[in-house]
């Protein structure tokens, strides 16, 4: 598992969202790179909670997808209905998404294993059937528009670029923070947690509390990240929120990797290119090339790809070593 | 126009509920099985009920195969699938932990509804009934003969299970590795072979489950998951590892279900009977007919 993650890292990943959309404008054929990028950008936010929640301590969450959907939903129906301003509305639904994964969490994460995933996954479509059903709130499985875009300081995000710089500002100070928290006490506590919960509890750890700490951070987390999808689309229906999102998001991690943190940008961002662009022509696979990656990454690669640095230099000395006797 | 008598409709609620609720009961059966030889809730549970019904549709409706050997080679097929799920996806995890086996399970579904899409497209697809549709009424409430043959298969499946398990000699052996793995092994029980056939079993109850429901509901690539949680609800409801509690559960999650459609509202009933899981998850994990360690009820 990897414990310390250094500046220069972090450094050099500014600087590639940074340069990112100046290199891609000038090339023709990823032009439109940045815009899908604005999506992966909102889903590493995802990812970043839900590594921590899986990774790090090791609970399962199949219902994220469903957060997500309670965080643009609140966006889109306080600011189409009631003319609130987006901020607040984001601020809002960030609270009222804690709340309930803290409610929803706090009997849940008291389960284990299957149980945890199937509460979870319940949950995930009992949201999704509400989205459905309440059709006076939510326009139902037409879905809503005319949803107001994000000013900040006065300065419309109105273009590709700005809202790409915005999202991924974001996600830059999200990630650093949760670097910390890893790096931190509370990060030890909840890699005790993923050993062995009975050792982490005779050590004094107070699991429970943990446990649900990082599942509602994930969630408000999940929350702010649909806000921000609304706001960009203008427009929100169900099918983003259903549980094929949720498996999504899964998959997101495991590809990437979900005992590294990085893991969640890159698994994130593949996944995003492969949704948007590049199974574009083969809508009909696409359930079995999703499904044909969890399985590959999950039998070969249980590490995910962040992991492979790890594997070439462990088999690199293995053969160094071999070579010198 | 007949005028329907509250009783009356009420005791047609009942009767859907518990031909739906015999469906979750032998996905619930499905789960049990391979749940009590490997520890592992299987995911795709619900994928093996959608191609039981697909695949009885391809070979009695396209290829004309008289019903009788049809549902043979339908079932047989499919446990073969079961067979591959193991040997291919289960078996080759190297760490095998909780969280890495829900994801192999879920990837599993995944390929399976998958390749399922590819080949019978997205359109639902129906099955003639088995004798008929011409319905029978009985105090008022309407009776298809095809929910006659549900509740049959599921008492069938039933009886022919409990024979296996407390009979012979394999099926004693599967309890054994349910008790105790390592024990079963010291005796000379082969427990990879167990749990081959405990992923055959469970995937032959549910394409028996797919075919009888298929001419009542018609049967597309994407049912698998609901029917899956479903029947996850009826394990708990009932206690997981219990195999009386997997029939008795799923029949009255079928009946809860039936009865919000018809009194509450239709759109509601999937997250109701949801609603009843999470319930049951978050206030007796044990479920109705368990005790208060789960894993006292883990056999049979």
């Amino acid at each position: 598992m990897m414990l310390r993650i250094s500046k220069y890292s972090i450094f050099f990943f500014a600087l590639i969202i940074i340069l990112f959309p100046r290199i891609a404008s000038n090339i023709s054929a990823i032009e439109h790179y940045p815009d899908i990028m604005i999506f992966a950008g909102i889903y590493c936010l995802i990812t970043i909670g839900l590594s921590l929640l899986m990774g790090y301590a090791g609970q399962i969450s199949l219902g994220h997808g469903a957060f997500y959907g309670i965080g643009a939903y609140i966006s889109a129906i306080l600011t189409t209905r009631f003319g609130w301003n987006p901020w607040s509305c984001m601020v809002i639904g960030a609270v009222i998404t804690s709340i309930v994964a803290f409610v929803v969490g706090a009997p849940s994460l008291k389960l284990k294993g299957h149980y945890l995933a199937m509460a979870t996954l319940a949950f995930g479509v009992i949201v999704f059937i509400i989205f459905n059903e309440e059709i006076e709130w939510t326009g139902g499985p037409d879905g809503m528009t005319g949803i107001s875009g994000l000013t900040l300081f006065g300065f419309p995000l109105n273009t590709v670029e700005r809202y790409y710089y915005f999202v991924w500002g974001i996600v830059l100070a999200v990630f650093i923070f949760t670097v910390n928290i890893i790096q931190s006490g509370s990060g030890r506590a909840l890699r005790a947690i993923h050993s062995s919960e009975a050792a982490a509890m005779a050590m004094g750890v107070d699991v429970s509390r943990y446990k649900i700490m990082v599942f509602t951070y994930s969630a408000a987390l999940a929350s702010v990240a649909g806000s921000l999808y609304a706001h960009y689309l203008n427009f929100v229906n169900p099918s983003s929120f259903d549980i094929f999102f949720s498996i999504k998001l899964l998959i997101m991690i495991a590809l990437g990797g979900m005992h590294y943190i990085w893991g969640a940008i890159i698994g994130a961002v593949i996944i995003t290119f492969l949704n948007y662009e590049w199974l574009h022509y083969f809508e009909e696979l696409e359930i079995l090339v999703y499904g044909a990656i969890l399985l590959i990454v999950t039998i070969f690669l249980p590490q995910g790809l962040a992991g492979i640095p790890a594997i070439v230099k462990h088999w690199f000395r293995r053969t160094l070593s071999d070579g010198s006797r | 126009m007949e005028q329907i008598s509250i009783a009356g409709q009420l005791f047609q609620y009942l009767i859907t509920g518990i031909t739906v609720g015999s469906i979750y009961a032998m996905v619930a059966i499905g789960f049990n099985i391979i749940y009590d030889v490997t520890d592992i809730i299987n995911f795709a549970q619900g994928e093996f009920v959608m191609l039981g019904g697909l695949t009885m549709v391809l070979f009695h409706v396209s290829f004309q195969i008289p019903i009788i050997i049809a549902f043979i080679l339908t079932v047989m097929g499919v446990t073969l699938i079961g067979i591959l799920v193991d040997r291919l996806a289960i078996r080759p995890i190297r760490q095998p932990s909780v969280l890495t086996l829900i994801i192999a399970t879920i990837a599993v579904s995944f390929v399976i509804r998958g390749a399922a899409m590819f080949f019978w497209g997205k359109n639902p697809f129906d099955l003639p009934a088995f004798s008929g549709r011409n319905p029978i009424t009985f105090y008022g409430a309407v009776i298809q003969p095809q929910y006659f043959w549900v509740v049959g298969f599921l008492i069938v499946v039933v009886i022919v299970l409990s024979i296996f398990f407390d009979k012979t000699i394999t099926g004693k052996a599967m309890k054994a590795c349910a008790d105790n793995a390592d024990a079963a092994r010291l005796v000379g029980i082969n427990v990879n072979q167990m749990i081959m056939l405990s992923f055959a079993l469970s995937a032959g109850v549910g394409a028996v489950a797919g075919i009888i429901i298929t001419p009542i509901s018609l049967m597309e690539y994407d049912r698998g998951a609901m029917l899956a949680v479903k029947g996850f609800g009826a394990v708990i409801l009932g206690g997981l590892g219990s195999f009386p509690g997997a029939i008795i559960g799923g029949l009255i999650l079928g009946i809860i279900e039936s009865l919000v459609a018809g009194l509450i509202s239709s759109g509601y009933k999937d997250a109701f009977a949801l609603v009843v899981l999470l319930c049951v998850l978050f206030f007796k994990p044990s479920g109705i007919l368990g005790n208060i360690e789960i894993s006292k009820i883990k056999r049979f």
